[in-house]
């Protein structure tokens, strides 16, 4: 294969389905995207997660086309497009208000895309005949779209952008605008049209539930740059810093610092309580101690835990377990514990203990 | 165990005895000054002359006469032909402001309104000057070119001048379409492959069409219904030049002017209801909560040449009654010569010496004409939205179809109804100047009524239900909470009164006795009729025209320091 360019990342891309390499994007003065850079499969369902103002959105439309990027280039199937007009660039949109065409009906609007690329009378219709079929509303083709529920709009948006097969498919909060019922039964479709259509997709949500349960691989945002970016239970499991770790699912950070060296390391808790640092663990300086609420145990102290004590501030019976707030030191910890039929909780105000498996905790900074 | 349900359902108050007066009061007041006029002018049209039976002789003998059917198909032609070109005008102006980064979008938009606060049959006489055979832009061709262009001539004049009027009403309703319209949508057309002038054709300007059908039904109905432009060009073959002609001169008792008038009426009607029937179920608004309107494009450097450049001609173009009255009001002769000849301020001494008497009536009666309708308009805005009164409806619709009668029509029915009722004295009720303040309060409470709905739609019922719940009553919660929150939109709907009366004339055309009870109107065009005049009449018509827009930006002014004060801005 010979392909004539000096760019070594240009010809790199055709196995990536995207590549973003050094984008930097200012409003005026202010920085919303930092050096992004990022790589996304063919055939990949990867999210962009973060608070609102993270700068996921703004990402997105910059690979559509609806903004500029002052740095860095946007490969898209080994195309630059960063130059290109959105028109030109066949990456299919789906935007969060889904933007129907009022003055269309169904079929008009799935149609809108094909007659633009001027395709035969015949081929536009058989495509939008299968497009609609593939989302189930076939049977309301010639209906407008202010008279279809919000899921029915969903669908249409979702079958107006299939229809001209683009090359990479893009999701804008795509279920933002739906019940939470609704979220949960069309993000799974989601999940089961984009594996038959092996489409390389990019899903931007805020929730990380909806990103943990549909996508391959999330990159998370916070401030404008990428924070990390891995398959879900990798960035449970390993956060690779306090942003990461607070934003998927609950993580208890306690303040305090390393005394010690070599294998007597200890990570001293502000106000009390210490934990050995097990060898080979990198503790970077302005470390916190990070772990999940079930990672502890309360009121027993397995063995090769390390106990710290604390005082019961609150608690909240959530079912399947219990969830008790504990004050250790100058900071609060959440703790999980299991409950079984008959058990004794224990009242707000008593003293306890905690029993923390080094293994289990980890040392990250901002 | 059962419990003894009761079978009286709650009674709910449904009519409290203020609400029952007011209802009573106002339909009294649309009944005696709007229904039963226009009814008696109907009725009249349909009635044979002397014996009073009912019968359709009359249209028959309307269509059979080859000078009211000429009129007829005039003031059809007139009336497209004025949609056509306001279309024109207002199309690249509506898209170059909402469509583009264009430094210029605000002058347009606010020159854009300039036209409206100053009569049409005013920028006539100074069209003439400057458009008419010898006017300044012919001698000017007819030197370099050796060319003449009818702008002036016959209906073309009509149509001219009225298009360059009435354009804002597209390039308003236009641009709120556009600006409505969600950048999204835009966005998922050229996500989807298509730019250019294909999109606009085929997603904004259909997702626009409501806006643009909405001015254009206003531009017909405003051109057909239109009485004082033709009769100052001098062409009498139109409709409602017809009407008052045949009323002033052939009197009161004859049936034609009659059948004319309802002829302005159908006409009306027909067209309101063309609109309302292409737009129905089309409310295209597409703005999300946060979102923008469509995105503005960057011109390049020639595209900005070419944009300036339209716009600039335009705006000449649309100032040029304008500019020609403001020459004309300084101007000693001017005839045969592209300006005048020279500069005298003699025509304002004048006007503000002997003639101060018409802009002291038209301050008297704007006010009150304006009081009125927010008086009004905001006590059916309030029934409506917030009671469950019997009738409330029919009060919305009794103010509304103001709407579909012609000022001449109105002018007519007073005429007709009130002559024979006298005072004590012996003076008929319809000579009394407060004809003329009913008549303009009736013709401006359609807009001042749109007015306060929205003002009183703002106000979130929550509010009044927190005050009752605190313990006020429903006249002190319309006291402390509603109206003052209202205000801003009351006064909106003050000045769209006032400054529209100001300026109207076919109504008082008909009404006016006396020169003393006359306003600057009718003054104007008294003056405009001779020659000699013309200086005179500019005058007081650049003085109706700062009038009227200082009125209007003090307004804006008040209302925008109130909303900012309320932190409602935006």
């Amino acid at each position: 294969m010979t392909i004539t360019t000096n760019n070594a990342a240009l010809s790199a891309s055709p196995a990536k389905a995207i590549s973003i390499q050094n984008v930097d994007l200012y409003y005026g003065s202010l920085h919303v995207l930092k050096d992004i850079n990022l790589e996304i499969q063919p055939g990949e369902f990867f999210a962009f997660l973060g608070p609102s103002g993270c700068g996921k959105t703004t990402l997105l439309r910059l690979i559509a086309g609806f903004n500029n990027a002052q740095n860095g280039r946007v490969v898209v199937g080994g195309q630059d497009v960063l130059e290109m007009p959105p028109w030109k660039r066949d990456i299919g949109m789906v935007f969060q208000s889904y933007a129907l065409w009022p003055h269309m009906t169904v079929a008009r609007n799935v149609a809108f895309g094909l007659e633009e690329r001027r395709l035969p009378r015949a081929e536009v219709e058989k495509r939008v005949a299968a497009a609609l079929a593939l989302v189930g509303l076939s049977h309301l083709a010639e209906r407008r779209p202010s008279q279809l529920s919000g899921g029915q709009q969903q669908r249409v948006a979702l079958a107006r952008t299939i229809a001209i097969e683009p090359k990479v498919l893009l999701l804008d909060e795509p279920l933002s605008n739906l019940d939470a019922k609704m979220r949960v039964e069309v993000r799974r479709e989601l999940r089961e049209l984009q594996q038959r259509l092996k489409l390389t997709t990019i899903f931007v949500t805020h929730d990380q539930e909806e990103a943990n349960t549909v996508c391959d691989r999330i990159a998370v945002f916070n401030e404008g740059s990428i924070q990390q970016v891995g398959t879900p239970m990798h960035l449970y499991e390993k956060p690779a810093n306090l942003f990461v770790a607070n934003f998927l699912g609950t993580a208890n950070i306690l303040d305090g610092k390393v005394s010690g060296n070599g294998p007597s390391r200890t990570f001293e808790v502000e106000g009390g309580g210490s934990i050995p640092v097990p060898e080979g663990v990198d503790v970077p300086a302005g470390s916190k101690l990070v772990f999940r609420p079930q990672y502890a145990t309360i009121g027993t102290v397995e063995h090769g835990a390390v106990p710290l004590d604390g005082t019961i501030a609150h608690r909240e019976f959530l079912g399947a377990t219990v969830r008790y707030g504990v004050e250790v030191g100058t900071g609060t910890v959440l703790v999980d514990a299991p409950f079984h039929s008959g058990d004794a909780l224990l009242a707000p105000g008593s003293r306890t203990v905690l029993g923390i498996k080094p293994g289990s905790v980890l040392w990250l900074a901002d | 165990m059962a419990f003894a349900l009761t079978s009286n359902p709650i009674r709910r108050i449904t009519a409290r005895p203020g609400q029952v007066l007011a209802v009573t009061l106002i339909a009294l007041f649309l009944a005696i000054f709007l229904i039963i006029p226009a009814g008696t002018v109907i009725y009249i049209a349909f009635t044979e002359k002397g014996t009073g039976a009912l019968t359709a002789v009359n249209f028959i003998d309307f269509f059979n006469t080859d000078l009211f059917r000429r009129s007829f198909f005039n003031s059809v032609y007139v009336s497209a032909m004025s949609v056509v070109w306001a279309t024109v005008i207002a199309l690249p102006l509506a898209v170059l402001t909402t469509r583009f980064d264009f430094r210029g979008s605000l002058i347009i938009q606010t020159l854009g309104f300039v036209p409206l606060i100053m009569p049409p049959f005013v920028g006539a006489v100074a069209m003439q000057l400057l458009f008419g055979r010898n006017g300044t832009v012919n001698l000017l061709l007819n030197d370099w070119l050796g060319i003449r262009i009818p702008f002036m001539e016959g209906l073309n004049g009509v149509i001219f001048v009225q298009s360059l009027h009435y354009f804002p009403f597209i390039l308003i309703n236009l641009s709120t379409s556009l600006r409505n319209i969600d950048r999204s949508m835009e966005e998922a057309a050229q996500n989807l492959g298509s730019s250019g002038l294909r999109l606009f054709r085929r997603i904004v300007f259909p997702l626009a069409m409501p806006g643009y059908l909405a001015g254009a039904s206003l531009v017909f109905v405003k051109v057909f219904d239109d009485l004082a432009t033709p009769l100052l060009l001098n062409v009498k073959d139109m409709l409602a030049p017809q009407a008052y002609l045949r009323v002033t001169s052939v009197g009161l008792t004859d049936p034609m002017g009659y059948v004319i008038s309802v002829i302005l009426i159908a006409v009306s009607i027909f067209a309101m209801w063309l609109s309302a029937l292409a737009m129905r179920g089309k409310d295209y608004s597409t703005t999300q909560r946060g979102g923008g309107g469509l995105a503005r494009h960057k011109l390049s450097f020639g595209e900005s040449v070419i944009a300036y450049g339209i716009v600039g001609l335009i705006l000449l173009l649309v100032l040029s009654p304008h500019i020609g009255l403001l020459l004309l009001s300084f101007a000693t002769v001017w005839s045969f010569s592209p300006l005048p000849d020279a500069v005298t301020v003699a025509h304002y001494s004048r006007v503000f010496g002997e003639s101060s008497i018409y802009i002291k009536n038209t301050l008297i009666y704007a006010s009150l004409a304006g009081l009125i309708d927010v008086v009004v308009g905001g006590a059916i805005a309030y029934l409506v939205l917030r009671t469950k009164i019997i009738g409330r409806r029919w009060l919305d619709w009794a103010a509304t179809s103001a709407l579909a009668i012609p000022g001449v029509v109105l002018g007519i029915g007073y005429l007709r109804t009130f002559y024979g009722v006298t005072l004590p004295d012996g003076t008929p009720l319809a000579t009394l100047w407060i004809m003329v303040v009913l008549a303009l309060a009736i013709r401006r409470l359609p807009y001042a009524l749109r007015a306060c709905y929205a003002a009183l739609q703002q106000v979130s019922e929550s509010l009044e239900e927190a005050a009752e719940n605190l313990g006020a009553t429903k006249q002190r919660t319309i006291r402390r909470i509603v109206l003052p929150l209202m205000t801003g939109g009351l006064l909106a709907g003050f000045v769209t009164s006032f400054s529209t009366a100001a300026v109207e004339l076919s109504a008082t055309l008909m009404l006016i006795q006396s020169n003393s009870d006359a306003p600057l109107a009718y003054g104007l065009y008294v003056f405009m009729q001779s020659p000699a005049g013309r200086g005179p009449g500019a005058a007081l018509g650049v003085i109706a025209v700062v009038m009227v827009a200082l009125c209007t930006l003090l307004s804006h002014y008040v209302i925008e320091r109130r909303q900012k004060a309320l932190g409602m801005a935006k």
